[in-house]
This record gives C-alpha cells, sequence and structure tokens, in this order.
C-alpha cells in the first residue's frame, strides 16, 4: 500500500507525475535515483538542508543565478542539461572566478518522460565533470501538465576570484584591445532551426561549452585582462554596448574582422537576422590592452574553445557608450541594442 | 557566402562610388522606394560615402508602415478574440495601434502567433478546426503571391476556420502619387528589387514618360545599391527618363507569371488607404467576391473603430520623401523603437529604425 502522501496508486516511472513533486518517497527515489547518482559528491549526498564548503582563504567569494528555458529541450550540439551547466559557470569564469559549485532547481512538468529527465540529468553530468565542477544541492519541483514547457531549470554557481584579480564590465579603456574566442551566432541558430516551423534544416551546432577552464589558462599568462563577457542572449552587439555603457566608453569594431559561420550566415540572410545580435553560449568577449592581444590570441588559439579566436575590434574614449563599426565598404554605423526580441521581417 | 559576398565587395563598391563622383555634375534627389533598400543604405553606411551632389530620400515601400491605423486597431480587435488565433509576420507585433499592439494583446492572454509564410497560418487552421485562424495579410507586390495562395489553400481543403485580414498595397500607384504631389523633389527612382522579381518592371515605362523620371531596377546589396545608383545619376545627366533593370541576376522584365496569376486570381485593384499618406486610388488589392468568405473584416464585426494617430509623428512625410526621420522633433527621444509613436521607428524596414538602430545622431558622426 501506498501511502495518502502520494495520490497516485500505480508505479510511475515513465513519465514525471504530480506525485513526483509530493515531497514523498516517489520525491525522494526520483532525487536518489537520477540526481544524486549522476551528481555524486560528499556535500551533497550529506543529504542536509544546504551543503557544507571548505573556502580557500583570501580572494572575493562570486555567485550568480541563471534560469534555463529552451524549446526544443535538445537541439544540435546541446540540451538544455549542458546549456544549464555552461551558463552559470561561464558567468563564474567571466568575472574570473574559479567556479566551487552549483546547484540545480529544476521545474518538472507532469507528463514529462522520465527517459529525457535522465538525458539531460546525464548531460548536466558531463558538462559538470568537464567543468571540474560539482552540483551540491539541488530541487525539484512538479507543475500540472500545461503549466511549464516540459523541463525548466534554475542553476547557481558560486566561484572563488584569487587576489588581485579585478576583472569587470566597468574597466574597458581606450587604447584596449576587443578580441572573441570564435565564430558568432551558431547557438541562436542551431536553436531556431531545431525548433522546426521554419522548414530551414542546417547543420549548425549549438556552441554551449563550459569557459572556465579556457578563462583560467589565459589569465594565468596574461592578468592583464580588463574585461570578461559571454555573448549570450542579445548577441556580441549587446555584450559590446553592456561593456561600453559600463565602462563609459566606445567601442570600433571593424565589420570585415567579424567571424561567422558560413551557414550561420546564410541562415542569417535567409530569415533577417543579424548574427552580431543572435545568441551564443559558447564564446567569449575579451578586453585587455592593445599590446597584449597578439600574445592572448596566441593562447586562446592553443585551447580547447579558443581556437577561433580573433581581434575585433578595440576601445576608444568617446562617444561614451557607444558601439560603432566600420562597415566592409568604409562607410561607419552604430551597433544598438535591439528593444526586444529580433522579429523576423516581412519580405 | 557565395552570391552575397560578391555584392559586398568593398573594392569595387568603392570604385562605382567614385564613378558616381565623376558622373554627377549637379545635385540630384533620388528616392529608393523600398524600406530593404533604405536599411542597407543606412547599415552599410553607404549614404556617407556618396558624393555631396547625390542626395538619397527614403520611399514609402515599409509594408509595415504604411498598413494603415484603422486595420491594425481591427487586427488588435480581433486578435482578443478568445476564439481567434491571429497568425502574422513578425514585424507587425510591434507596431502601435491606437493604443496597443499585438504584443500587448498576446500579454493579455489573445493567441497570437508569428509565421514565416501565411501557409503556416493555413497549416494552423488545419490543425486546429475549433479556432478561427485568422492571418493578416499585408505587404506589397512581395507578400501578394503567398498570400494569394493560401487563400488558394484554404479554399481547396474546404477550411471553414481561416480567414485573411488583408491590406495589400501596389508599388506603381504609389510612385504616381509621390511624383503628383505638389512638394515633390524626387528627381529619378530606385525601384524595388523585390517587387520586380514578382511583378516585372513593364508597369514601369509610362511613369517614366509621364513625369520625366529614369526608374532603375535595383538589389539590396551595396553593390547593387550604388549599381542602381550610378545608372540613375547617369540617366539624370544625359536627361533620358528611361527604365532600366541593374538586378537582372533576380528581375526580368515580365516577372513571376505564375506569381502574378496567382494574385489576379484572389486579388482585384482597390483604392487603399496608407498610413501617413492618406487614400491612394487603385493602390491596392482586397479580395475577390469569389473569396469574400475569406475576409476577416467581414467575419468579425469589427466596424466602428475609430482609430487615433499620435500628433507628434511626422512617419507621412517621412515615407513620401519629404522629410529625413532626424527632421523629426520626437526621433530619438520621444519616439524610440521602445516606444514607438509610428510604425517608421518599428519595423525592419522602416526608415526611422534605420536611422535610430544604425545610430544616425550626432554624436557618432565618423
Amino acid at each position: 500500500m501506498q501511502g495518502p502522501v502520494c495520490p497516485v496508486p500505480l508505479r510511475h516511472d515513465e513519465q514525471i507525475v504530480l506525485g513526483h513533486g509530493s515531497g514523498g518517497s516517489m520525491t525522494h527515489n526520483l532525487v536518489r535515483n537520477l540526481f544524486y547518482a549522476a551528481f555524486d559528491n560528499a556535500p551533497l549526498l550529506a543529504g542536509d538542508d544546504s551543503a557544507l564548503l571548505d573556502l580557500p582563504a583570501g580572494g572575493r567569494l562570486a555567485l550568480t543565478t541563471d534560469s534555463h528555458i529552451v524549446a526544443p529541450l535538445f537541439f544540435p550540439g546541446g540540451d538544455i542539461g549542458r546549456l544549464a551547466v555552461c551558463g552559470t559557470v561561464n558567468d563564474l569564469a567571466m568575472v574570473g572566478a574559479r567556479p566551487l559549485g552549483l546547484t540545480a532547481g529544476f521545474i518538472l512538468e507532469e507528463g514529462l518522460l522520465i527517459a529525457t529527465l535522465q538525458g539531460v540529468i546525464e548531460s548536466m553530468r558531463l558538462a559538470a565533470e568537464e567543468a571540474g565542477i560539482r552540483i551540491l544541492a539541488g530541487d525539484t519541483k512538479v507543475v500540472e501538465r500545461g503549466k511549464g514547457d516540459g523541463l525548466f531549470i534554475n542553476t547557481s554557481g558560486l566561484g572563488w576570484v584569487p587576489p588581485g584579480r579585478e576583472i569587470s564590465g566597468k574597466n574597458a579603456q581606450p587604447g584596449d584591445a576587443v578580441l572573441l574566442t570564435g565564430p558568432i551566432g551558431d547557438h541562436g541558430i542551431a536553436v531556431l532551426t531545431a525548433r522546426g516551423g521554419l522548414a530551414l534544416e542546417s547543420d549548425v551546432l549549438s556552441d554551449v561549452a563550459p569557459l572556465n577552464r579556457l578563462v583560467e589558462a589565459l589569465l594565468s599568462s596574461e592578468p592583464e585582462v580588463h574585461v570578461l563577457r559571454d555573448p549570450t542572449r542579445g548577441g556580441v552587439a549587446t555584450a559590446l554596448n553592456e561593456i561600453a555603457r559600463q565602462s563609459g566608453v566606445a567601442i570600433q569594431l571593424d565589420e570585415t574582422g567579424i567571424p561567422v559561420n558560413p551557414c550561420v550566415e546564410s541562415a542569417c540572410e535567409l530569415l533577417g537576422l543579424d548574427p552580431l545580435y543572435v545568441a551564443n553560449e559558447g564564446k567569449a568577449l575579451i578586453v585587455l590592452p592593445e599590446a597584449r592581444a597578439e600574445a592572448a590570441i596566441k593562447v586562446l588559439r592553443s585551447l580547447r574553445y579558443g581556437e577561433g579566436s580573433v581581434q575585433i575590434g578595440v576601445v576608444r574614449a568617446g562617444p561614451a557608450g557607444r558601439v560603432l563599426m566600420r562597415t566592409a565598404i568604409g562607410g561607419t554605423r552604430l551597433v544598438d541594442t535591439l528593444a526586444g526580441e529580433m522579429l523576423p521581417r516581412i519580405c | 557566402m557565395k552570391y552575397l559576398s560578391e555584392y559586398r565587395d568593398a573594392s569595387l563598391t568603392r570604385a562605382v562610388l567614385e564613378e558616381i563622383g565623376r558622373t554627377a555634375r549637379q545635385p540630384w534627389v533620388i528616392m529608393e522606394i523600398c524600406g530593404g533598400q533604405t536599411h542597407a543604405i543606412v547599415r552599410h553606411g553607404l549614404d556617407q560615402l556618396l558624393p555631396r551632389e547625390i542626395e538619397l530620400v527614403h520611399g514609402p515601400g515599409c509594408p509595415v508602415c504604411v498598413t494603415p491605423l484603422e486595420l491594425i486597431d481591427k487586427a488588435l480587435a480581433i486578435a482578443s478574440r478568445p476564439e481567434v488565433i491571429f497568425a502574422s509576420f513578425g514585424d507587425m507585433l510591434r507596431v502601435p495601434g491606437s493604443g496597443q499592439d499585438l504584443f500587448h494583446v498576446r500579454a493579455a492572454g489573445g493567441d497570437v502567433r508569428v509565421v514565416y509564410s501565411p501557409l503556416d497560418a493555413v497549416r494552423l487552421a488545419r490543425e486546429n478546426p475549433e479556432r478561427q485562424v485568422v492571418f493578416f495579410a499585408i505587404g506589397f507586390e512581395t507578400t501578394a503571391p503567398a498570400n494569394a495562395m493560401a487563400a488558394v489553400q484554404a479554399r481547396a481543403l474546404g477550411l471553414r476556420n481561416f480567414s485573411l485580414l488583408v491590406s495589400q498595397v501596389r508599388v506603381p500607384p504609389a510612385i504616381r502619387a509621390i511624383l503628383s504631389s505638389p512638394g515633390n523633389r524626387v528627381q529619378g527612382f530606385l525601384a524595388a528589387g523585390h517587387v520586380s522579381a514578382v511583378m516585372g518592371y513593364w508597369e514601369y515605362p509610362p511613369l517614366a514618360r509621364e513625369f520625366g523620371v529614369p526608374i532603375v531596377v535595383t538589389g539590396f546589396e551595396p553593390l547593387d545599391l550604388v549599381q542602381g545608383i550610378l545608372r540613375t545619376v547617369q540617366l539624370l545627366e544625359a536627361g533620358q527618363a528611361h527604365v532600366e533593370n541593374a538586378y537582372s541576376r533576380a528581375v526580368t522584365e515580365a516577372g513571376n507569371q505564375p506569381a502574378q496569376a496567382v494574385i489576379r486570381q484572389v486579388f482585384e485593384e482597390c483604392d487603399r488607404a496608407w498610413r501617413g499618406i492618406g487614400t491612394i486610388s487603385m493602390s491596392g488589392w482586397r479580395l475577390r467576391s469569389e473569396y469574400a468568405d475569406l475576409d476577416a473584416e467581414h467575419r468579425f464585426d469589427v466596424s466602428g473603430i475609430q482609430p487615433i494617430e499620435s500628433p507628434e509623428c511626422i512617419a507621412g512625410l517621412v515615407l513620401q520623401g519629404r522629410k529625413k526621420p532626424s527632421d523629426c522633433a520626437a526621433f530619438g527621444g520621444l519616439c524610440t523603437p521602445e516606444h514607438p509613436l509610428g510604425a517608421t521607428m518599428v519595423s525592419s524596414e522602416g526608415a526611422c529604425a534605420a536611422y535610430y538602430r544604425y545610430g544616425r545622431f550626432a554624436d557618432t558622426a565618423a
């Protein structure tokens, strides 16, 4: 006999039912069999209300959180699980923090296949392993069918910034170079084409990847990095505008120098999108003194996920807060932030 | 990218720009009709590279911008109905009606969906037989064939839950209206390449002759645009009011015959109101009487709508090429893409949006 806690009389091991969110034995089994098995580590398995960590002496703590919603859950090159781990790991890496651990909150929609959840969890395990980070605490809630999009994941990350590291969006200075670690727009186009409904097929893979090892290697040979930023939602254009505003400087780009994969370029042309505004999940923008640019690019190109690194622009004193681009044919235009979603054009 | 990078070749483009400089011996005012061309010109910075003699003014060829306010208000009313799935091109969602836009309607519970093709709206109607699917069939000659095809398919499938809210407009009557207006300054036209790919350019010679203006069919890439401008300037300098095709890789004189046939099958010419400009005689298409049952304006009672246009907005003058977006007191202040007063600030083909997005502000002058 089942207890009154769980309203579901039959075993449900194929799909998520409301009972999985009841806090009773079904919840317990789900957590133990899926999450503990995959994210196996001592602070997590201690099973207390909080994971306990020993901290390095000195330096600063970095804390970040990000909620992940994506349709479809699995897309070429990644899935919501890899995205949830990499997104938060990268947010830590972009302030120069070494990740200490992640938390993961899952909002599961009634009817979600357990096999799907397992696939996502496995992917999180692999991404965490690649990044060298542990998932230390978690939470699961189940919402009624129709009240969620299959699966939402929130991840929070805790990191440690060693003493002496001062990386911030407000640190860009005139005379700095702006580097980019590879071609832009892959993630956004991969997800868009995987979503279907566009009758558009492509071989584009999402670039979703953890960048903490790349950042760590870069900083160990180029400690003078002023700004790091991952150009996710809103793309490179939005990230650079944030930096220009935070630092009170202008950023001057060269249109011919911005790498875009041919497939992404074609898809953007067809759909009326500008790759500068399309999301990336495995790229970093790096601002550092121009004298160090060449050496930094050399280091980056020797690293995984940094093979395509190039300089795309320079930082100037003004006009403050603006991103300008020299067009291929020699004109100049502003690269602004978008008001809202990028909307496909009519004709 | 093949067939694209060739037409963005910087050295070729600069060579043509120099040729324009050598050719132009006096000031000329040239209008590019199409909003897509306006955006390409500003995005690539061509306007900054042209010789001083050449002034480009921006035309009314932005389908979102010229869709009348009354029709947008009707769209909002229809989209708010619980039984309706309202399908639209993405561009239309942020266009302000008298009070709100389709995003507001969606947030308030209206079922508003972005489709890339009107045929996707037909599919929605098949998949949702218990709902009324309404497609917002707006645009120039470029969207007309696919919109007409949606009507044909819906009819063939016997769909009773599909209808079209139509505001189709045509380029040649707009050119005539601009040239006939008392304040007209336009001396030559770049005809829109995409429109011409559908319609050909057989409609232009009578206009060119009657008003004594050259009309050059022009594409959208930098090299296409400067070629079109060069030919227009050459014709102007030679005093020749000819029609030429500088976009022959996509356009023939007769145009796309099957596309024109399906337009004729479904639509008939009618007077149309253009937002900001007013009614232009026989400047649009409406559903023929055989297809009247697919007309959303008949299916849903949306009469009695009283549209209210923002008093600050000068979109009408911008669309007629009589003002530049930066001439507007509201530009970039009261009127921004976040809070547009007029459709020209919204659309990816609107001139105000192009000026705003690519930074035609004083402090960004290079």
